[in-house]
């Protein structure tokens, strides 16, 4: 590989993400309080966020990420970036690190980012670490990017010394959201670059959203998350778990044995071929806890386990477990929340 | 429709074990397909079930037992299958891995239309080959793929499952998809597919076979490397929570939450 200047690359740049109704993506703010935490172990160096959107208002956004602490926000407005297309997309991103130099790029590690940011790190030739629950600064400046492998069973701090910029994907809700300060002002600065639309290959025809109803929450968004196993016995069996979760303003989760039977969609199953999940409160209901289902859920605050078998393996990561029967112990636990009338803390 | 298929032979993450120092103890652990590959092929025999002039290639990157990953392609319905292997191809990261396997692509895979490839592999887990040898092959791509259409023509129809639902996305052929877990189970292989597997010849293609430099592969040719690595911090079994009914056992789980500050 060619050698480059390593000293012509400065600061942090985040790669902000917008959802489908055109917010900014939670991930983005926690990767600016990422940010500013390793800016301090690098004398200082400017954190930026790089926003690409549509021609739509976007200025609640620069807000947000103003209020988490960035030093300047690289806005560049056009139609043809109103949605995401990896070929726009990557072009356009390319086109700003090649320009702006900084020495780590930050992109969060939903389906958007790890789309797009191998297409970037494989074109500028530099490296690209996956899906980092922890980032830190080493004692020689760079990036120490900290992953799980192995279904979670190893931890890899993973460098990138000679290229730049050392680039990483970071898994959404692990890292903390930095405590908005209003008193900070992010620069804005313009940015003009040609957007040529015409070389997207791909076209989106068609959006199903997997929620009938706007009500509905995603697990890998919400703070609870009650889910089900194969011992829910059916579709049906569900139904008290969504109740629970109904109260608790939590989302149902299930187990790959629960997809697998049809009884709940594959968006909502937990594990290894499923969604990794870290919310403050995971209660496993009838879930024995095969290690690709821990692989999905084991850094949730605390796990709730209900289970007949009291060998299941959920015990041995479960903070609280019952032993008992799931379809006397949900109804029981939802008489006690609603005589109580408890409601989960925000 | 020539379809490439990329696969990876990994231990079986569910029985791995660790040493003091970090490294695999590989006694008792399996050696499988990578479970996101067997959707990807499943999916191309699908295509060539649906347009049955299609061709099935399937390809991987490793050491020479990964021939056994290839074979179990072939038993479930693929037609022919190359090796990528080369000692010096040791220590790759992704993207000294999908510049290896795009060049191979480029150089034994012909007139390709459609690579498919898993979105993950389980032991690494990075999602990033694909994409990244879509990016060295300048193809377009389509991301976590739950099934694809092909209508004949210069284009399929994939359904991409996101955060919030399910994109149709149409693409623009030559291109590549990565396959998340489908709708549809891989098939296993039949006892016919078993034996034209051993009968099948593999192809096999060194660094120098397909006129890669030292620099461009392995260690070498990666940008990152692992400086480190360590258990997790294991997570500790907390307590049992003792009552005499389901009611005592909901009040006590209540109580605890309310101390935790999660429930008021």
């Amino acid at each position: 590989m060619s050698e480059i200047d390593l000293s012509l690359y400065k600061g942090i740049c985040v790669l902000a993400e917008r959802t489908l109704d055109n917010k900014l993506a939670g991930v983005t703010l926690e990767l600016v309080g990422a940010a500013k935490e390793l800016s301090k172990q690098l004398s200082g160096e400017e954190v930026n966020v790089l926003l690409l959107a549509g021609n739509d208002d976007v200025s609640p956004m620069i807000d947000e990420i103003s209020a988490a602490g960035a030093n300047k926000v690289y806005l560049i407005q056009n139609d043809g970036l109103k949605d995401y297309s990896t070929d726009i997309y990557a072009a356009v991103v390319c086109n700003v690190i090649k320009d702006k130099k900084p020495s780590i790029m930050l992109i969060g590690a939903t389906t958007t980012g790890r789309d797009l940011a191998p297409r970037i790190s494989s074109r500028l030739n530099t490296g690209l670490t996956a899906d980092c629950t922890e980032l830190a600064i080493n004692e020689k400046g760079l990036l120490a990017a900290i992953r799980p492998t192995f279904g979670g069973s190893l931890m890899a701090t993973i460098l990138c010394p000679n290229s730049r910029p050392q680039m990483a994907t970071v898994r959404p809700k692990v890292l903390p959201k930095p405590e908005p300060d209003h008193s900070n002002t992010a620069q804005v600065e313009k940015l003009e670059y040609d957007v040529d639309a015409s070389i997207a290959r791909t076209r989106v025809l068609e959006f199903i959203s997997s929620c009938g109803t706007s009500s509905c929450l995603r697990i890998d968004e919400a703070d609870i998350i009650v889910a089900g196993g194969r011992g829910m016995k059916n579709a049906e069996g569900f139904k008290v778990l969504e109740e629970l979760a109904q109260v608790l303003g939590g989302a149902v989760g299930a187990s790959r044995a629960a997809v697998d039977a049809g009884w709940r969609q594959h968006c909502d199953q937990v594990g290894q071929t499923g969604k990794t999940v870290n919310p403050k409160l995971y209660i496993a209901c009838a879930i024995s806890g095969a290690i690709q289902h821990l692989a999905g859920m084991n850094s949730s605050d605390i796990i709730v386990a209900i289970n007949k078998d009291p060998e299941a393996p959920i015990f041995q990561v479960a903070t609280y477990g019952i032993v008992g029967d799931v379809f006397e112990v949900v109804p029981a636990l939802l008489e006690a929340i609603k005589c109580g009338q408890l409601t989960a803390c925000r | 429709m020539k379809i490439v298929v990329c696969v990876k032979q990994v231990p079986d993450t569910a029985d791995i074990k660790w040493t003091e120092n970090n490294t695999m103890i590989r006694d008792g652990v399996e050696s499988i397909l990578n479970p996101f590959d067997e959707y990807a092929v499943e999916t191309a025999i699908r295509i060539k079930e649906a347009h049955p002039d299609s061709t099935i290639t399937v390809l991987t990157m490793g050491p020479p037992q990964a021939k056994d990953a290839l074979k179990r392609c072939i038993a479930m319905g693929a037609d022919e299958a190359i090796l990528v292997t080369d000692k010096k191809f040791a220590g790759a990261d992704t993207q000294a891995t999908s510049r290896t396997v795009a060049k191979a692509i480029k150089e034994k895979g012909g007139n390709f239309d459609l690579i498919i490839c898993g979105q993950f592999a389980i032991d690494g887990d990075t999602a990033q080959t694909g994409p990244s040898i879509a990016e060295h092959l300048c193809l377009p791509q389509v991301t976590y793929v739950k099934e694809v259409e092909h209508s004949g023509g210069n284009t399929i129809v994939a359904k991409r499952e996101v955060e919030e639902g399910i994109q149709k996305v149409e693409m623009q052929l030559p291109g590549l998809v990565c396959m998340v877990k489908c709708d549809y189970e891989p098939r296993m292989p039949s006892i016919k597919g078993v034996m034209k597997a051993n009968k099948t010849q593999i192809s096999e293609v060194s660094m120098e076979g397909l006129g890669l430099d030292p620099s461009e592969v392995g260690i070498k040719g990666s940008p990152t490397f692992v400086s480190r690595a360590f258990r997790p911090e294991t997570r500790n079994a907390g307590e049992i929570l003792n009552a005499a009914n389901a009611k005592e056992a909901a009040d006590v789980l209540i109580e605890k939450l309310k101390n935790d500050k999660v429930l008021v």
